[in-house]
């Protein structure tokens, strides 16, 4: 059967990878040169790799199709691209340079049209919708509009619920509250949104340890598992070391999910 | 010469790239006569089982394939649809396959299973191959597809894969190889897959 899957994150800022934390590239750091970091997740066998243009969408930038071609050729794995996708011809072209799947993110917050149309000629597989939750004020988990950089009103669940109806094939969910932070994935909110999600499910932000990836499968309900500090940085002082775990190891604490 | 088929189905960066890591050497065309000078053949694909005869047949590659594969004995691998026209149909379209194979396409029962089979699982060797050298490993590939081979003669077989059914992850008879999963994005155990086959 299907195996849970692991998948470090890597972040692409002015064509190199940084890292933030709470989606701050102010409190970020550069990692590296994004080839340079396929080239080691190849050799470490990496399940699969999310790229993201942290700037792409914020600038109102068209996707770098040269970059994403690079990434494309230089991976032995499965690839997910997401950043500054606007419409169904820049997916195409993304697709046929040898993407597997593209994340939508800030383009499905008010308007579920792209989706539809994705999902519909490309097939619901290889969309993936990109949940941003960060607490509001009053601690209550929102869906975070990370463009202008605020809470929306939506409740994550009913959120989710509605991408999966519009044709999403995958959720990518990032508790921004721990993204960077080393403090562990936010179980409560997976849980909640686990329960009636009827797509494979992938949480991202906060991963420290494979017992944190272990909870989050195990407790959590995920289909997978992503990653960004943990498979690039080692120690308190975060020196840059770019890893991945040994399939025994995740053998061991992850085990199969039973085909979800 | 290793040639890697070009007939306008999908992207064939990353199988090139992985050639070119193993320390392989290939050319890619769609060409019958660079067709006709290789001594190996690799005949990948993305998409529908009716464009993929269409392409082959409308670059005119269906008498040169036959002629390599048949008579000549050149090994070829097919890979994800590449494997799937090698047999005789598909219930995915009209056309008739290269036929090679004593096999048929069949749909995955979408009523009880997630369709398409998405993501790595495990294939599990029937047979010894020289594709397969490392016995003793637990071979893990990625999938992406929502037909599946069936084949008629049990001695075909080289590996099955568990997706609700068992189904024929990787077929071989003789010359002809054929795998369901994406070798080219099955890293460490599709290098060494290729590496066996560029070898061969």
């Amino acid at each position: 059967m299907l195996r849970s899957r692991i998948i470090p994150t890597l972040l692409l800022h002015k064509k190199g990878l940084y890292k933030t934390v709470g989606f701050n590239i102010s409190k970020g750091k550069y990692i590296g040169d994004p080839i340079n970091a396929i080239k080691i997740f190849n050799d470490k066998g990496a399940d699969e790799l999310v790229f993201i243009d942290i700037d792409a969408s914020k600038e109102d930038k068209e996707p770098n199709f040269s970059l994403i071609s690079l990434i494309a050729t230089e991976c032995f794995m499965p690839v997910a691209y997401g950043g500054g996708i606007k419409n169904v011809q820049q997916m195409k072209e993304i697709y046929s340079i040898g993407i597997e799947k593209i994340i939508l993110n800030s383009v499905l917050l008010y308007d579920r049209s792209l989706l539809r149309e994705a999902s519909g000629l490309f097939g619901s597989q290889s969309v993936v919708a990109a949940v941003d939750v960060k607490k509001n004020i009053w601690g209550k988990p929102k869906v975070y509009d990370h463009i202008r950089k605020k809470c929306t009103k939506f409740n994550p669940e009913d959120y989710i619920l509605s991408l999966v109806e519009s044709g999403a094939g995958e959720i990518y969910l990032t508790s921004v509250d721990r993204e960077g932070t080393f403090s562990g994935y936010d179980i409560e909110l997976l849980k909640s949104i686990s329960k009636n999600c009827s797509v494979p499910l992938v949480i991202n932000g906060g991963a420290s340890s494979l017992q944190d990836m272990s909870d989050a499968i195990l407790i959590g309900g995920a289909s997978g598992v992503s990653a960004s500090s943990m498979f690039v940085f080692k120690g308190i002082h975060k020196a840059v070391l770019i890893t991945y775990p040994d399939y025994k190891d995740l053998e061991q604490i992850v085990g199969s999910n039973g085909g979800k | 010469m290793l040639v890697v088929i070009d007939y306008g189905m999908g992207n064939i960066g990353s199988i090139q790239n992985m050639i070119k890591k193993i320390g392989g050497k290939c050319l890619v065309s769609g060409d019958p006569e660079t067709i006709d000078k290789a001594s190996k053949l690799i005949l990948p694909g993305v998409g529908s089982f009716d464009a993929g005869m269409r392409n082959l047949r409308e670059l005119g590659l269906i008498d040169i394939l036959n002629k390599k594969v048949v008579i000549e004995k050149v090994p070829i691998l097919g890979i994800c649809l590449g494997m799937q026209l090698l047999t005789r149909s598909s219930e995915e379209g009209m056309e008739k396959g290269l036929g090679w194979i004593h096999a048929d396409v069949i749909k995955f029962d979408s009523q009880n299973l997630k369709v398409p089979h998405m993501g790595w699982n495990v294939s599990i060797p029937q047979k010894q191959s020289r594709l397969f050298v490392k016995s003793s490993r637990e071979e893990r590939f990625y999938f992406v597809h929502s037909y599946y081979v069936k084949c008629d003669q049990q001695s075909d077989i080289l590996t099955s894969t568990n997706y609700g059914i068992e189904f024929v992850s990787a077929f071989e008879n003789e010359n002809i190889f054929g795998v369901q999963f994406h070798p080219e994005k099955s890293h460490l155990f599709g290098m060494d897959l290729l590496r066996n086959f560029v070898e061969l």
